[in-house]
């Protein structure tokens, strides 16, 4: 119980960072998901086997944290907790590909291992970018970015509104299942019968509710569009931020850099 | 069941991004038209409503373990194919945004595999044949038991062809397949238990939602036909263009074997295709230069110059990748520790 309640808020959370007003805070949202959209993209255009040249992109979450102002702790334990389908699929490489691939001095790793260290780190460092997306632009922004580069205004719409109830909604299911976990003795009262009746009167509730919100906004003179007061503007900063972000992943895309530095420091100690 | 961006490849997501897209516009544009926008709320409070449906678990009998509902073909018995359809699609964008379930990338597919089976396949194929206007307990049931098991099945087939298309991942398809399939039978029993419950109750409740429900979507304006063809060639375009695009850059695999520092006879592909690339690329360029290096490299054969401009080392690629790599790292934490503490002193 106490868990699922630590969860929900700490998506609160997620969007209380994104009140901040840090030069990141303040770019278009657009630059900044087009920008995470070519990272998560590049990230995920290499190989199988690779694992070294993946590592320099962790500087586009790194630096978006540490301008943004976020808790990297945080966002690493939000990272964890939701590793578990990407393990469970990446977790039988090691089993299924044993051949030897790279030697590390007398240490021999096979194909498998290396190719679920490639796995996981993708998983990091895209998971990361769309968490960081969020807690430095906020959901709505994201919405409104969507809409304005394409995305069907009706789905738009249906984002915002969605986001707008969903606190509310979890807020609910959250206590009735306090109240019901409280009334119930040896699992009696988990059954389907409670189950459907409790799920039941939400959905029940929730539709009253939707037809109030629209009653509501009728009378305030809905007409099928929402308006929004602030302005999207795309300027120098935008444009900066997208052409240096995307030079540089293109630019670790096509050259292995830590492979680079490890053979210059080879080359030194010789 | 959420696929992820870790295990897919660009090709794969892209085309899954363009069907989907093509997807959630024709839905879009098919509510615009039939649709009064006293719907919109609905449509979004629904949404909300899926989430909090997932926070409620219920015991499954016998077992011990709990189940909850998954969402999919209770939207579309609600609120009709296409309004179920979005709704599910921006649940599952929420979900990839802020639970991270997914990712971007793969939002395309999990779009496809959650959304797209049980409104448009399951739902007016299975459920709406089974049951008809009947609303009797028994049929509903029956029904909703039938199409929450097909949908799930059939997406639990298409995570695994997306898996196994993206190469990513070294479950053989069979063993995969016996992986998934009967786990995603347990958990579409389950779903449909829980919708059929769920449903039954609001046919107790509010009779009326359903009937508005089944009137509004499913006549004459529900055309399979037109859909599939525009979605067929959606993902026609787009798959074509991204895999063309894809073969004109190095094969990833190849180039990783290459900077992995294979030596020739160790290629891990057990395949054709894979094994016949891995062995040209042995052949034809740079890898037994690797090889032949690490070995006898100080003694210093004429016959393989060096590559100029790329600084050979002693200690062979893996450890310069491990070093560089680590030191990578440690400049990227060190880069994000100053930038922060220059913010924190600037202020």
């Amino acid at each position: 119980m106490g868990r699922l309640e630590k969860h929900f808020y700490d998506i609160g959370y997620l969007d209380t960072l994104a009140a901040g007003s840090t030069a990141i805070h303040r770019l278009d949202p657009r630059a900044k998901l087009i920008t995470t959209i070519v990272f998560a993209a590049t990230v995920i255009s290499f190989g199988k086997y690779e694992i070294s040249a993946l590592v320099p992109f962790i500087i586009y979450p790194v630096f978006l944290m540490a301008v943004g102002n976020l808790p990297p702790g945080y966002i690493f334990r939000k990272i964890l907790l939701v590793s578990p389908f990407a393990v469970i699929v990446g977790i039988f490489n090691p089993i299924l590909d044993p051949d030897t691939l790279l030697a590390i001095g007398p240490l021999s790793v096979s194909g498998g291992w290396v190719s679920f260290t490639s796995i996981l780190i993708r998983f990091t460092l895209t998971v990361g970018a769309a968490m960081i997306l969020i807690a430095v632009t906020g959901f709505n922004a994201v919405c409104m970015a969507l809409e304005q580069l394409g995305a069907p205004r009706f789905f738009a719409l249906q984002l915002l509104f969605l986001y707008r109830y969903l606190f509310v909604l979890m807020d609910e299911a959250v206590r009735m299942v306090r109240a019901r976990s409280l009334r119930t003795f040896n699992g009696r009262g988990m059954g389907m019968t409670i189950y459907a009746s409790l799920l039941g009167h939400l959905l029940v509730r929730t539709l009253d509710r939707a037809q109030r919100i629209y009653s509501a906004m009728w009378c305030r003179g809905f007409d099928g569009t929402i308006r929004t007061t602030r302005r999207l503007s795309f300027g120098r900063a935008e444009y900066l931020f997208m052409l240096l972000w995307i030079t540089l992943f293109v630019i670790m895309r096509f050259k292995n850099l830590p492979l680079f530095l490890g053979e210059h420091i080879g080359e030194l100690m010789r | 069941m959420h696929m992820a961006d870790a295990l897919i490849s660009p090709a794969v997501g892209g085309t899954a991004w363009a069907a989907a897209a093509g997807l959630i516009g024709y839905s879009s544009r098919k509510l615009k038209r039939t649709m009064d926008d006293h719907r919109i709320p609905l449509m979004g409070v629904m949404g909300a409503f899926i989430f909090a449906a997932q926070m409620i678990n219920f015991t499954i009998p016998a077992t011990g373990s709990s189940g909850h509902l998954g969402g999919g073909l209770i939207l579309a018995i609600l609120l009709g194919p296409y309004a179920g359809f979005l709704t599910l699609a921006s649940v599952l964008t929420v979900q990839a945004l802020f639970f991270a379930d997914g990712g971007l990338l793969a939002l395309g597919c999990n779009i496809l595999n959650l959304g797209f089976f049980p409104c448009f396949i399951a739902y007016p194929w299975i459920y709406r044949k089974i049951t008809g206007n009947n609303h009797g307990k028994g049929i509903v049931t029956a029904g909703a038991l039938a199409a929450a098991v097909a949908g799930l099945q059939l997406g639990a087939l298409a995570v695994v062809l997306e898996t196994l298309l993206s190469g990513l991942s070294e479950l053989p398809f069979g063993t995969f397949l016996v992986l998934m399939q009967p786990v995603h039978l347990a958990i579409g029993v389950v779903e449909g238990i829980a919708t059929a419950a769920v449903v039954l109750f609001v046919i107790k409740a509010r009779p009326e939602v359903l009937e508005a429900a089944a009137s509004a979507k499913t006549g004459k304006t529900f055309s399979t036909a037109g859909l599939l063809a525009s979605f067929l060639a959606a993902a026609l375009v787009l798959g074509a263009g991204v895999s063309w695009f894809a073969s004109t850059h190095p094969d990833g695999l190849e180039w990783s074997l290459q900077r992995a520092g294979l030596r020739e006879g160790q290629e891990p592909g057990r395949g054709g295709m894979h094994r016949a690339m891995g062995e040209i690329q042995g052949k034809t360029s740079i890898l037994p230069d690797y090889g032949f290096r690490t070995q006898d490299g100080p003694s210093g054969d004429a016959s393989s110059p060096e590559p100029s401009g790329w600084p050979a080392s002693d200690w062979g690629t893996p450890v310069s990748g491990l070093v560089g790599g680590t030191l990578t790292l440690i400049l990227a934490g060190a880069a994000g520790f100053l930038l922060h503490r220059k913010r924190t002193t600037h202020r």
